[in-house]
């Protein structure tokens, strides 16, 4: 199949169906209706599983209940929705489950907006639900990338049996571009028997499997919260991703930017280059787990007298970007959250500023 | 190269779907494209607009505030964007609807009746068509076939109303060389 | 019906943002008519819920909350409990309080909290872009049912004014609609009867509104008025469901 002009969030649900998870809960919410709207043709059409639930709260102990069966599952909410998802979320990573969440991110707090934000990077990244847990956090900064990461995220939940987000933006959602669903992104579940709840007839087995996050023993918590740790320090060992930009050059500013925002910066970038400012960028596609080491080995670079976290958000990435520095230089922030995303012109100026 | 247009009018005269059949129309020639539509609450009865990237190069800020060209179907979306356009790019201005002129000197301006158009070939639903297919033969964009052929595949579940859109290229394609 | 055509005091004269033929504007109208008759606009909040009257606030001019999405009842508890001098009301649609603030509802309403419900089915999420809904009717057709409501799975569509009523302790629930002027005075009846209980501290009080969402139905607002009559009032009957008379 060749390339299809798409909306992203009609990509979104595509790529789910072709990565091989044909089952979807979800409940409406702009600006990623579409993704509910495209399956509830798709799905019945596909011989999967499409249901409205009655609100986020509901849907994420679908999404727990038909992981914890063994089958693959994914929702997509926006902002407010994910805030309701987040107690599910806690559950399923503490029951280590694997499921797929995609959060088209509108501006907040509260009902705030609907258009484009990137305010969701700490709930996504540090927690949103409660206790020690955290999720595989992928940022797509195109639409063909949302469906790569769409795809790849099924098998990464399964591998960790833990939840992962795909973290999108309302542009990401609303925008159309060319797309390709590569047909080696597609992927077998895996085997869940040893641990999912398919039926002892299904596995056939006597060996009942329970799924539980109720650790009334502290010694036992303690294990069940080590255990995920392992986890989480495996993806920070295996699973880090970022691309970079015009790092080759002698850059006196390096940009730490994802999404949308960073193709935002790659423009302004360009035109810096022009007016003879080099500027240098990582764009992690891993928020969790971040591109700690390559920040911080980037920003060591001689020409590099400065480091700034651009984000649509008043401010969250750069603590990150702070932690991965540990002070070797200075790291400022620049962002807007209101849903008018920062021109190229914006950030040339910030740039420029710097300098 | 990268070119950006911006469709724009009411909601309901068709902005979307005309800026889509563009992008599809640059993705067969083999450009990089993005469709940014104008989402939000002003959607409602207000102004709808949308922008096609057309770029041999990826695409990078979605974000356009300055597009080369303007199709604008209604008065309030000429006045609004007009006078963001970049020097030498088209505005094309549906004059069935706008009487003024975008007062701008630097740029290639055209005025097309495309409403009027679109009516005398049975119906104005086809009026953002008729404003495409100008707007390409005036710009030179892109090959008119291409258009063409992106009418169909729009429109293949709807085949009755392939003929009519069809005429609305030929009959936009006249204007846009004739203005 | 003499005032018809001079504005409430207690509606705002702020340019609507609803649709043409829209019902949520008639709804409000009433409301506010009511609020004046009674003389309580000093002391009188409003709860937004979130759908297409999440700035129901700006029509109105007295005080108002927003709540988050299904969550009016438990706001409106709040102050209720807090202020019982205060006239408390909720306006909701049929996503916000039959979908995701269905708990909310039924416990505010078994509670008996002296508040006052208004509740508008116009079978669909309005805001949103006319996805599928809990009071959506059997093969309706929506965005997230392209192909009509399936019942056998996802059910019948809920009435909720007979789910209330089956509580014991609420004591007004009524359901009307505003299709037509008959159905219009009758339904504002029903609001005055309520917000007159809920001053006489007597009980929690639900009206429903049987409404129209010509948008979202693809329907011109006269063949919307038409759907209702036809399709909707033989489903979701009109009258009183309990009163405190009934109730006590
Ligand atoms: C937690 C959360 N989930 C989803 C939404 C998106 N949302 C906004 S309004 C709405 C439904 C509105 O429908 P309804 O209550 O029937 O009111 P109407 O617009 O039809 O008047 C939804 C799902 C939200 N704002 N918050
Ligand atoms: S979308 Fe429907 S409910 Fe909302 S304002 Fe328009 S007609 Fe009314």
């Amino acid at each position: 199949m060749g390339k299809v002009l798409m909306k992203g969030n009609e990509a979104i649900g595509e790529a789910a169906i072709r990565a091989g998870c044909l089952n979807y809960f979800a409940y409406p919410i702009t600006p990623q209706s579409e993704v509910a709207e495209y399956l509830s043709r798709r799905l019945p059409e596909a011989g999967g599983v499409f249901l409205q639930g009655e609100s986020e709260v509901a849907v994420s102990y679908m999404i727990f209940g038909a992981a914890a069966a063994g089958a693959r599952i994914f929702t997509t909410s926006s902002s407010p929705g994910i805030s309701l998802m987040c107690e599910g979320i806690s559950y399923i990573a503490a029951a280590q489950c694997p499921a797929v969440f995609v959060n088209i991110m509108r501006g907040g707090p509260g009902l705030g907006g609907i258009l484009p934000s990137q305010a969701d990077y700490f709930q996504a990244t540090k927690g949103g639900g409660h206790g020690d847990y955290r999720m595989l956090v992928m940022a797509p900064a195109s639409v063909q990338e949302a469906v790569e990461m769409v795809m790849t995220a099924f098998p990464l939940a399964e591998k960790y049996r833990n939840p992962v987000m795909i973290l999108g933006d309302g542009l990401i959602g609303q925008m159309m571009e060319p797309v390709e669903f590569p047909d080696d992104l597609r992927s077998e579940p895996s085997n869940k028997d040893d641990w999912a709840t398919n039926g002892m007839d299904t596995r056939r087995s006597d060996k009942r499997n329970l799924v539980k996050s109720l650790f009334l023993d502290p010694d036992q918590l303690n294990r069940n919260n080590l255990a995920l740790k392992a986890k989480y320090d495996r993806m920070n060992r295996e699973e880090v991703r970022y691309e970079t930009y015009h790092m080759d050059l002698d850059y006196r500013v390096l940009i730490v930017s994802y999404g949308t925002m960073s193709r935002v910066c790659r423009t302004a970038i360009d035109n810096l280059a022009e007016e003879g400012i080099d500027v240098g960028m990582i764009r992690p596609q891993t928020l969790f787990p971040f591109p700690v080491q390559q920040v911080h080995d980037a920003a060591q670079k001689q020409s590099c007298v400065h480091v700034a976290s651009i984000e649509m958000s008043m401010g969250q990435m750069v603590e990150d970007v702070q932690r991965a520095l540990q002070g070797v230089k200075p790291v400022s922030w620049y962002g807007k959250c209101g849903g008018d995303v920062p021109t190229p012109e914006e950030i040339m100026e910030f740039v420029r500023t710097l300098l | 190269m990268q070119s950006e247009v911006m469709f724009a009018g009411f909601g309901g005269q068709g902005i979307l779907l005309s800026a889509k059949i563009l992008a599809h129309a640059a993705m067969k020639d083999g450009y990089e494209v993005a469709w940014i539509p104008s989402y939000g609450p002003e959607m409602r009865g207000g102004t709808a607009y949308c922008t096609v990237v057309v770029s041999d190069r990826p695409i990078g800020s979605p974000i356009i505030r300055n597009p080369l060209h303007l199709v604008a179907m209604n008065r309030p979306s000429l006045e609004k964007f007009a006078p963001h356009v970049k020097q030498g790019g088209v505005i094309l201005i549906n004059s069935s609807l706008i009487k003024i002129s975008s007062s701008r000197d630097d740029v290639d301006e055209i005025r097309v009746p495309v409403t009027d158009i679109a009516k005398d070939l049975g119906s104005t639903r086809s009026a953002n068509i008729v404003a495409l297919s100008a707007f390409v033969a005036r710009s030179r964009i892109l090959d008119m076939d291409l258009i063409r052929d992106c009418i169909k595949e729009e429109f293949a579940n709807k085949e009755k109303i392939i003929p009519l859109n069809l005429a609305a290229v030929d009959e936009g394609q006249k204007a846009g060389l004739t203005a | 019906m003499g005032k018809t055509f001079q504005r409430p005091e207690a509606l705002s004269d702020a340019v609507t943002h609803y649709c043409p033929g829209c019902t949520h504007g008639i709804i409000h109208r009433l409301i506010a008519e009511v609020i004046d008759e009674l003389g309580i606009r000093g002391r009188t909040v409003g709860v937004a819920p979130v759908g297409c009257a999440v700035l129901a606030y700006n029509y109105f001019t007295f005080d108002f909350q927003e709540a988050a999405h299904g969550r009016a009842p438990a706001m409106a508890t709040g102050i209720k409990r807090v202020r019982p001098d205060l006239m408390v009301f909720t306006y909701q649609g049929d996503g916000d309080l039959a979908s995701i603030g269905m708990g909310e509802i039924v416990h505010a309403a078994n509670r008996g909290e002296k508040f006052t419900t208004i509740f508008v089915n116009n079978a669909v999420y309005g805001m949103t872009g006319g996805q599928m809904a809990p009071t959506t009717m059997p093969n309706q057709r929506t965005t997230t049912s392209p192909f009509g409501r399936r019942v056998d799975e996802v059910g019948m569509p809920i009435k909720v004014a007979e789910l209330l009523a089956a509580l014991q302790t609420p004591g007004y629930i009524v359901r009307q609609t505003v299709i037509s002027p008959k159905y219009i005075k009758r339904a504002k009846r029903a609001i005055k009867q309520a917000f007159t209980y809920q001053k006489e501290g007597r009980c929690y009080s639900f009206v429903e509104v049987v409404s129209t969402c010509p948008t979202n139905w693809g329907m011109t607002p006269m063949e919307a008025i038409q759907w209702t009559q036809d399709t909707m009032l033989p489903y979701y009957e009109l009258g009183e469901l309990k009163t405190p008379e009934t109730t006590d």
